[in-house]
C-alpha cells in the first residue's frame, strides 16, 4: 500500500511541476511557511513527532508541538512525512567536475605541492547538472575541496541553488586541506620490487617538507611581506583561527603523527579526512578534541583480513569512543555524493542509533565544518534549509523529496535528469 | 691425490680431429672407487661396494667388481656415492633474448615473416642456437650437486625446444651436449623480443596456445598455401614431452585444462603453492616441476607494520615448505628445480628445510634425479648409476640431506670436480685447551669447509676466529683482559684428529706450545645441541598450521556441506505467484528448496527461528568482474576466442565478501577493451571451492560484447590511436566482417571440405546458431539501435544489454526486438557518453515490459545490490516485488538459469539469504547465505572466523618473532593489494 501510494504521488508530483524551469534558483521567501504535522528529525539527535516548523525571512522562528496562528503563512501539510535539516556533504568535488573522464570538465586538481592560495570556490559551477542532481535526495550543501598535491589549496562551502558562487557561498574558504604523506610506497615492479606497499622510507623527510612550510610562512607573516608570496599569504588562517586544517590521512601511524604535528605547529583547528584507522586512535583524537570525517561507508576492506563490515561500522566505533566524527565522500566518485543519506543510513544498520547517523551528514557535519552556528539542525534561528520526505530520508525505498528549501526559499527538485525522466515517459505514454 | 685426475680430462676428445699442438693423449682408463656406501638409485643402495667408470660412462657397481689393471682406485671407506641431480627447467647458457624497443604506438601484427601471425610463438626457437657453456655458473650448479640441466630459452609462449647439457668444464660442447631437442618450453608469459599485443591476459594467452594446436594440425595435412616455419617446427616438436612454466596452483589447473582440450599431458613448472589445492593437483595426473623457494619470516617488532601483514602471507611463511612433502605423501610426481631461487647455494638449505617439514628423503632424491631423468625420457643415461649410465655423481661425506654432510666432488661426464678437498681433516669437537697454563673450552663446529670456534673459559665467552687450510688450523682468540685488545693466535699442523697441537704465540710476543684434548664423550651427546645452535628444528618441533579452503583470510577448515535446514516463521520474498508470505517456514533438503509452507514438521532438520526476518532468493550479479585473474583481452578488437572459465580465481576475497551480501551468482564478464569481447563464466560463489566447481553447472553460453568510448579507445590517450574501430561507425563494420566471416566458415564446414578450426569463428557460429548469448556494454542510444539492427540482419537476438544507460530512450525498440537490460541503479557522470543517463532508467526500462535487472560492474557495490534495487522504488516508483527481482529473478531470466535459480520455489536450487528484516532497507543484513543447501556465509561463524584469525595471526607473528630472534632471515612487510577490476580495467 504505502508504495503504491508513493507512485501515484510521484506521478502527480512530476506530473505538477512539468512547468517548473531548470535550474532556476529559488525565489527569496516573501511570506512565513508553516509545515505541520510532520516527524522533525532535529539533526541533534531529538526526534519531534507531529511537528510544527515555521521559518520566515529565510530562517527558522520555531519548531515545536503547538499548533500555531498559520494565518497569513503558507501551510504545508505534512503528516505522516518526515522533514530533515539540509545534508551536508563535506569534501566534496561538486561544481568543480562534471565528467570525471573528460578532462576539460576537471577543475578540481592544480598543479602544484604546496599551493593553500589556489581557492576552489572561484571555480565552483552553479549550473553543473551534477549539482542539481544532489538536492532531490536532500543534500543541500556542501564543503567544495581541491585536491592534489600535499597542500592541495582552500575550500570553501556552499548551498546549492544559486546564480553564481558568490550566492552559493555560505562560507568562504573556510579550510586548507594537507594530504598527509603516505606511511607507505609502492614497490617498483618494473625493476624487480615487490609489487605491494611497502614501507616509505622518505616519510620523515616528506612530513619535514611541511613543517619547513609551516614555519617559513609564519616567519614570513611575522616580517614586512615583501616580496609577497602567495602560498604563505595563504596560510595566515590557519595561526589565527579563522581557517581549518583538513589533513587527509586513513592510517593509524600517519593519523597520531598528524595529530602531533598540527598541535607542534600551534595549529588549533584540525580536522581528519579519511581516518580508515581512527578507531585505533581514538584516545588521542578525544584527548585533543579532534573530529574525524570518515570515508564513505561504501567501500570494500582496506585489506583482505580485514572485517568484512569495517567501513560499515567505522563511524559507531569512532561514536561509541566520544569521537566528533561526520561523512566525507571525497573517496567516492563525485556523482555519488547524492547517496550521501544512505551512508548515514549504512552507519545505522552497523550500530548506531538512527538519529545519531543522522547526525553524521547533519549537525556533526555543520560542527566540523564550522558552520554549525546557523546550520546542520532544525533550530530557531538557524537558515531555513531543510526538506520533506515522503518517508525516512536515510533509506533508499522512502528517501523521497516533496519539498525543499534553502534559506527559505523553496528550491526545484527537478533535474536534467528527472526532464529525460518525462520526456520519455511520456514518449510511450504517447505510443 | 689432485695429480691422480689429471688423466682423466681428455676423455671424448674428438679423436678424429687433427692435432697441431703435441702428440695424441688419449687415455681410456678406468677408475674404481671402492669401499663405498653407492646409491645407485633413490631406491637401491649398495653398502662397502665398488663404483667402476670409464670413457665417462658406469661400467659396473656392487659389492663383487672386477677392477681391470689399468685403472685409478680411489678408496671412499665411510662415505657415499649419490647420482648427481639433474634440473630440467633451466636456462643455463642460452643466449639472452634482447628486449623490443618501445614503439609510439600499440603494435598488433608480428614482426616476422614466414612464421606463425604471433610473435610469441615461437616453437622454432631451440635452445642450443647461441648456446654459450657459462663456466661460473655450472662451477655453482655443481656446488650445489647439479650435474645435467635440461636448458632453454625462457622467453615466449611456445619457447621451442631445450638440450640437455652435462655441466662439465672439462671437454667441450661436443661431449657436454647430451641432447639438443629435448622437450618442448611453453609458458603463459610473452616474448620480450616483440611488442605485439597479443594476448594481454592469461586467457589469451590460453586461447592462443589452444589455436596454434588447431592450425598445426591443419598445417600438417597441407592446407596451408603459404609456409609457416613455426606451425612446422611446431608439428616436428610434437613428440617430445611439453614442458609448460605455469608457476602457481591454479595456473597448474588451467594449464592441465589447455592441455586436456588439445590431447597433451603437459608437465608443469608449479609454483611451490601446490599443497593449498592437493585433490585437485593430484587429479591433474600431470608431473611437476616444483621450485623451492620459500619465503623468509616478516620483521614483525613494529606492531603497526605488523598489522599490515596478511593472514595468507603470513601462513605461507608457515606452510611453503610443507609442499615437497604434501606433494609426495599425496602421490603426485615430481621433480626439483633450482628456477625461483636467486642462487643454487640456496637450493640445499631450502631442501634441507622441506625434509625438515616432513618431504620423505628417498623422494627428495628421486626428485633430484630419477624423475626428472625419467619426465625427460633419459632414464638410461642420467639419474641413477646403473650400467651404462654416463657418470655423474657426488661423493659425500654421509647422508647426503644431512645438515653435517660434506659434498666433496662431483663427478660429471667422469670428470672430476672437487668442491671441498676430501681428505680435510674433521676436527669439529669439543675441546680442552690449554694454554701457557690456561685451561679453556674450545668448540669446533660449523661446516668442513667452514668451521666455526667457540673459546670459552669459566666465566666468559672469547671472540674467536678459526680457519683450516691444506691441513693447517689456525684459530686466535682475544685474551681474558678484554680490556686489552690483543690475542692468542695458535697455529697446528693437523696429523691425528684427536688431538691437537701445535705453536701459539700470547698477547706478549712469546712463542710457546698449546695442546688441545679432544673430549671423545661429548661429542656424541652435543651434535644434537649443534643442531639446535644452528636453528634447526626437528620434524617434531615443527607446527604447520592447517591449510583452509581458500588458504586464506575467512577460509573455511572444512568446506561446507548441504544440510537440512528449516526455517520457521519467516518473511519469504518468493518471486512466484505467491508474492510475499508472511509467518512462512521454508525447509531445505539435498540442497533444493523441499517444501514452503506452515507448521512444516522438522524432521532431523536443523531448525532456525527466522520471526521478524526474512527469507529471499540469493541476489544475482549479471556483471561482475571479482573472482577473476584478467577482464580484458584486449590485443585484438574481437576475442571471442578467450573465456572468462580459463581464469576464475577462486581466492578473489571479494566472492565471500559478495556472500556477505547476499549474493549467490554472478557472471564474470569480460571487459569491454573491444567490440567482440570474450565469453561470460556464470559461477557460483561457493567460496573455498576450486575454480572449477564454482562454475555453474551447465552454464548456458555468454559472450560480452561492447560498445562506445571503450571499445573505440577513446580514454586511452593518444598512444591507442591506430586500432580499427575508433569510431562508432567503425565498431559497426566490425560487427559486420566477423559475422559475415562466422557465415563462410560455418558454410565452409558444413560443406565437408577441409577448414581450418578456429577457436574466435566456432564462437561466432554459435552466436549465429542462437546457442551463445550476448551480454553487450552499451550506452548511448544510437549504437544500442545498430547493433540490434546487425543482429536482426544475420538472423539472432541480442540477449542483453549491459550497462544500457541509454535503454530508457529506445525501450520500444529494446521490446520489439525482445532483449533484456542490465543497468545501474543510478551511476552516471564519469565519463561523456554517459551524460544522458538517468537513475530512472530501469522504472522506464521495467514499465515498458523489458526484463530489467540492476547490476555492479564493481566489487564494492556488489554487496550492497540489496540497496541497488531499492533505489528502483525511489527513482521512479517500481513496487517492492518488482524492486527486488530485479537482482533476483530477472538477472536469472536474463540468464536463462531461472529454471534453477533464482526464486523461492519448491525444486529450485537451495540459493537463499536469510536477512534481519526487510531485504530492501538500508538497515538489513544478510544474516545467512546458502548455496545448495550449504552455509556459505553465516554472521555469527564470521564472528569466530574472527577471533581464530587473530589468535593464528597472534600465533604466527610470535613465531616469526622467534624465527627473527634465532638470526633466521626476515624480511620487510610488504602490504598486499588487492587488484580490483571494472569492464575498462587493462
Amino acid at each position: 500500500m504505502k508504495h503504491n501510494t508513493i507512485y501515484i504521488f510521484i506521478i502527480v508530483l512530476f506530473m505538477g511541476n512539468f512547468s517548473f524551469a531548470q535550474q532556476t534558483p529559488g525565489t527569496k521567501q516573501t511570506k512565513p511557511i508553516a509545515i505541520i504535522g510532520a516527524t522533525a528529525h532535529i539533526g541533534n539527535g531529538q526526534v519531534i513527532e507531529n511537528s510544527v516548523i515555521v521559518f520566515e525571512n529565510g530562517k527558522i522562528t520555531s519548531v515545536n508541538t503547538t499548533n500555531p496562528n498559520t494565518s497569513g503563512m503558507t501551510v504545508i501539510d505534512a503528516k505522516g512525512k518526515h522533514v530533515y535539516p539540509g545534508f551536508i556533504a563535506a569534501n566534496s568535488a561538486l561544481g568543480l567536475v562534471e565528467v570525471d573522464a573528460v578532462r576539460a570538465s576537471d577543475d578540481q586538481d592544480e598543479v602544484g605541492f604546496m599551493i593553500p592560495h589556489v581557492r576552489s570556490l572561484i571555480a565552483y559551477n552553479t549550473e553543473s547538472k551534477v549539482v542539481e542532481s544532489m538536492r532531490p535526495n536532500g543534500v543541500l550543501m556542501a564543503q567544495v575541496s581541491p585536491k592534489g598535491g600535499r597542500i592541495s589549496g582552500t575550500s570553501s562551502i556552499v548551498q546549492l541553488d544559486a546564480w553564481n558562487w558568490e550566492d552559493a557561498a555560505i562560507k568562504t574558504d573556510d579550510g586548507i586541506h594537507l594530504n598527509w604523506p603516505s606511511a607507505f610506497s609502492r614497490g617498483r615492479w618494473w625493476l624487480g620490487e615487490p609489487a605491494g606497499l611497502k614501507p616509505n622510507k622518505d616519510y620523515a623527510e616528506q612530513i619535514n617538507e611541511v613543517v619547513t612550510f609551516i614555519n617559513d610562512s609564519k616567519a614570513y607573516l611575522k616580517g614586512d611581506k615583501t616580496p609577497k608570496n602567495l602560498p604563505f599569504e595563504a596560510m595566515q588562517g590557519l595561526y589565527n583561527g579563522k581557517q581549518k586544517l583538513f589533513i587527509h590521512v586513513n592510517d593509524e601511524k600517519g593519523i597520531t603523527d598528524a595529530i602531533h604535528f598540527a598541535k607542534d605547529n600551534k595549529i588549533d583547528q584540525l580536522v581528519i579526512v579519511g581516518g580508515a584507522e581512527a578507531h585505533k586512535v581514538t584516545d588521542l583524537l578525544k584527548q585533543y578534541s579532534i573530529p574525524v570525517l570518515i570515508n564513505t561507508p561504501h567501500t570494500l576492506p582496506a585489506s583482505d583480513d580485514q572485517d568484512y563490515d569495517m567501513p560499515f561500522k567505522l563511524g559507531k566505533l569512532l561514536y561509541d569512543a566520544d569521537v566528533l566524527v561526520g561523512i566525507q565522500v571525497g573517496n567516492a566518485e563525485n556523482f555519488q555524493t547524492r547517496n550521501l543519506p544512505f551512508y548515514a543510513g549504512t552507519c545505522a544498520a552497523y550500530g548506531m542509533d538512527k538519529e545519531e547517523a543522522l547526525k553524521l551528514i547533519t549537525s556533526n557535519n555543520a560542527k566540523i565544518l564550522g558552520i554549525d552556528a546557523f546550520v546542520g539542525t532544525l533550530e530557531a534561528g538557524k537558515d531555513a534549509t531543510l526538506f520533506i520526505s515522503e518517508g525516512d530520508a536515510l533509506d533508499m525505498q522512502t528517501n523521497i523529496l516533496t519539498h525543499a528549501f534553502i534559506q527559505g526559499r523553496e528550491i526545484s527538485l527537478e533535474s536534467h535528469q528527472t526532464e529525460l525522466w518525462k520526456r520519455y515517459s511520456e514518449k510511450y505514454k504517447n505510443q | 691425490m689432485l695429480l691422480c685426475f689429471v688423466c682423466s680430462t681428455s676423455l671424448f676428445s674428438q679423436n678424429y680431429f687433427p692435432k697441431n699442438d703435441g702428440v695424441k693423449t688419449e687415455s681410456h682408463n678406468y677408475h674404481a672407487f671402492t669401499n663405498a656406501t653407492i646409491h645407485i638409485s633413490p631406491t637401491e643402495t649398495i653398502n662397502n661396494a665398488t663404483l667402476l667408470i670409464k670413457d665417462g660412462k658406469v661400467i659396473s657397481s656392487g659389492k663383487q667388481v672386477q677392477i681391470p689393471e689399468n685403472t685409478t682406485i680411489i678408496n671412499l671407506e665411510g662415505k657415499h656415492i649419490y647420482p648427481s641431480f639433474v634440473d630440467i627447467y633451466s636456462s643455463f647458457g642460452t643466449k639472452k633474448p634482447e628486449r623490443a624497443e618501445n614503439s609510439n604506438s600499440p603494435q598488433y601484427d608480428a614482426s616476422r615473416e614466414g612464421y606463425y601471425w604471433n610473435d610469441h610463438i615461437k616453437p622454432e626457437q631451440n635452445a642450443i642456437e647461441g648456446y654459450a657453456f657459462d663456466a661460473k655458473t655450472a662451477t655453482e650448479l655443481r656446488e650445489a650437486g647439479f650435474g645435467t640441466v635440461n636448458t632453454h630459452i625462457p622467453d615466449g609462449i611456445i619457447r621451442g625446444t631445450g638440450s640437455l647439457i652435462a655441466l662439465s668444464p672439462t671437454g667441450t660442447d661436443a661431449s657436454r651436449i647430451l641432447a639438443d631437442r629435448s622437450a618442448q618450453y611453453l609458458s603463459t608469459r610473452k616474448s620480450i623480443t616483440s611488442n605485439q599485443a597479443y594476448p594481454t591476459s592469461l586467457m589469451g594467452a590460453m586461447a592462443l596456445i589452444r589455436q596454434v594446436n588447431y592450425d598445426a594440425e591443419w598445417y600438417a595435412k597441407g592446407l596451408s598455401e603459404t609456409k609457416d616455419r613455426s606451425l612446422e617446427a611446431f608439428n616436428n616438436n610434437k613428440n617430445l614431452v611439453q614442458i609448460i612454466d605455469a608457476g602457481s596452483k591454479m595456473n597448474d589447473l588451467r594449464m592441465d585444462k589447455v592441455g586436456d582440450d588439445v590431447k597433451t599431458q603437459y608437465v608443469i613448472v608449479g609454483g611451490g603453492d601446490e599443497y593449498e589445492l592437493i585433490q585437485e593437483i593430484k587429479a591433474t595426473n600431470a608431473s611437476f616441476i616444483i621450485p623451492i623457494n620459500f619465503p623468509d619470516a616478516f620483521d614483525m617488532e613494529d606492531p603497526i607494520m605488523a598489522n599490515t601483514a596478511s593472514l595468507a602471507d603470513m601462513r605461507e611463511w608457515n606452510q611453503k615448505p610443507s609442499n615437497p612433502a604434501v606433494l609426495h605423501k599425496n602421490g603426485v610426481p615430481f621433480a626439483l628445480t633450482l628456477h625461483d631461487l636467486k642462487k643454487p647455494s640456496e637450493f640445499m638449505p631450502n631442501l634441507q628445510k622441506a625434509i625438515q617439514y616432513g618431504l620423505d628423503d628417498m623422494a627428495a632424491l628421486a626428485a633430484l634425479t630419477t624423475v626428472p631423468a625419467r619426465i625427460i625420457g633419459k632414464s638410461s643415461e642420467i639419474g641413477t648409476l646403473k650400467n651404462g649410465s654416463y657418470a655423474n655423481f657426488l661423493i659425500t661425506s654421509g647422508a647426503i640431506f644431512d645438515t653435517k654432510t660434506t659434498l666433496y666432488e662431483n663427478w660429471v661426464l667422469g670428470n672430476r670436480h672437487e668442491i671441498v678437498p676430501m681428505n680435510t681433516k674433521d676436527i669439529r669437537g669439543d675441546y680442552e685447551l690449554q694454554v701457557a697454563g690456561t685451561t679453556y673450552d674450545l668448540k669446533i663446529s660449523g661446516e668442513i669447509s667452514k668451521l666455526k670456534a667457540t673459546v670459552k673459559t669459566d666465566t666468559q665467552t672469547l671472540g674467536s676466529k678459526i680457519a683450516m687450510t691444506d691441513d693447517w688450523m689456525s684459530l686466535a682468540f682475544s685474551s681474558i683482559d678484554t680490556t686489552k685488545q690483543d690475542f692468542v693466535r695458535l697455529s697446528a699442523k693437523i696429523s691425528n684428529t684427536a688431538n691437537l697441537n701445535g705453536s701459539a704465540i700470547l698477547p706478549n710476543g712469546n712463542e710457546t706450545t698449546f695442546y688441545a684434548k679432544k673430549l671423545e664423550s661429548k661429542d656424541a651427546e652435543k651434535s644434537d645441541d649443534s643442531e639446535n645452535e644452528d636453528n634447526k628444528e626437528s620434524k617434531s618441533d615443527i607446527k604447520i598450521f592447517p591449510v583452509t579452503y581458500p588458504n586464506e583470510a575467512y577460509g573455511f577448515s572444512e568446506r561446507p556441506k548441504q544440510k537440512t535446514i528449516l526455517f520457521q516463521n519467516a518473511t519469504v520474498w518468493t518471486n512466484e505467484a505467491s508474492g510475499i508470505l508472511k509467518n512462512t517456514d521454508v525447509l531445505v533438503k539435498d540442497g533444493k528448496i523441499a517444501k514452503i509452507g506452515n507448521n512444516l514438521s522438522a524432521g532431523n532438520a536443523m531448525v532456525i527461528d527466522a520471526t521478524g526476518k526474512h527469507i529471499t532468493s540469493g541476489i544475482i550479479d549479471e556483471h561482475s568482474h571479482i573472482a577473476t585473474a584478467a577482464v580484458n583481452e584486449a590485443g585484438q578488437n574481437s576475442t571471442a576466442e578467450v573465456t572468462i572459465e580459463d581464469v576464475v580465481d577462486s581466492d578473489d576475497i571479494n566472492i565471500y565478501r559478495n556472500l556477505t551480501g547476499g549474493v549467490t551468482t554472478i557472471q564474470i564478464l569480460h571487459g569491454s577493451a573491444n567490440p567482440i569481447g570474450g565469453r561470460s563464466a556464470i559461477i557460483k560463489l561457493k567460496w573455498g571451492e576450486s575454480a572449477q566447481n564454482l562454475i555453474f553447472p551447465n552454464s548456458p553460453k555468454f559472450i560480452k560484447f561492447a560498445l562506445g568510448e571503450n571499445v573505440k579507445q577513446s580514454n586511452w590517450g593518444d598512444y591507442s590511436r591506430s586500432r580499427f574501430p575508433q569510431t562508432r561507425m567503425g565498431v559497426e563494420q566490425v560487427y559486420t566482417d566477423y559475422f559475415t566471416r562466422a557465415k563462410e566458415y560455418e558454410a565452409l564446414k558444413k560443406s565437408g571440405k577441409p577448414y581450418r578450426k578456429d577457436l574466435e569463428m566456432e564462437t561466432l557460429s554459435e552466436i549465429l546458431n542462437k546457442d551463445r548469448f550476448i551480454s553487450c556494454h552499451s550506452y548511448v542510444q544510437s549504437e544500442i539501435n545498430m547493433l540490434m539492427e546487425v543482429a536482426e540482419r544475420f538472423n539472432f537476438n541480442i540477449n542483453t544489454f549491459t550497462h544500457i544507460l541509454e535503454g530508457y530512450k529506445v525501450a520500444d525498440k529494446m521490446k520489439e526486438h525482445g532483449v533484456g537490460a542490465s543497468t545501474f541503479s543510478d551511476w552516471w557522470a564519469y565519463k561523456f557518453e554517459v551524460n544522458d543517463a538517468i537513475p530512472y532508467n530501469a522504472a522506464i526500462l521495467h514499465n515498458q515490459g523489458i526484463v530489467t535487472a540492476i547490476n555492479s560492474d564493481d566489487a564494492e557495490m556488489s554487496r550492497r545490490l540489496n540497496q541497488e534495487a531499492a533505489k528502483a522504488i525511489k527513482y521512479g516508483g517500481i513496487s517492492e516485488e518488482d524492486a527486488w527481482k530485479m537482482v533476483t529473478l530477472n538477472p536469472a531470466k536474463l540468464l536463462h538459469i531461472d529454471d534453477r535459480v533464482g526464486s523461492v520455489k519448491v525444486g529450485k536450487d537451495a540459493d537463499m539469504v536469510l536477512w534481519s528484516g526487510h531485504p530492501m532497507s538500508v538497515y538489513s543484513k544478510a544474516e545467512k547465505t546458502l548455496i545448495e543447501g550449504a552455509v556459505y556465509f553465516d554472521i555469527d561463524r564470521d564472528k569466530q572466523i574472527r577471533n581464530a584469525m587473530k589468535q593464528e595471526k597472534n600465533e604466527l607473528t610470535t613465531m616469526m618473532l622467534q624465527a627473527k630472534n634465532k638470526g633466521l632471515k626476515t624480511k620487510p612487510i610488504v602490504k598486499k593489494e588487492d587488484e580490483l577490476f571494472h569492464c575498462d580495467t587493462l
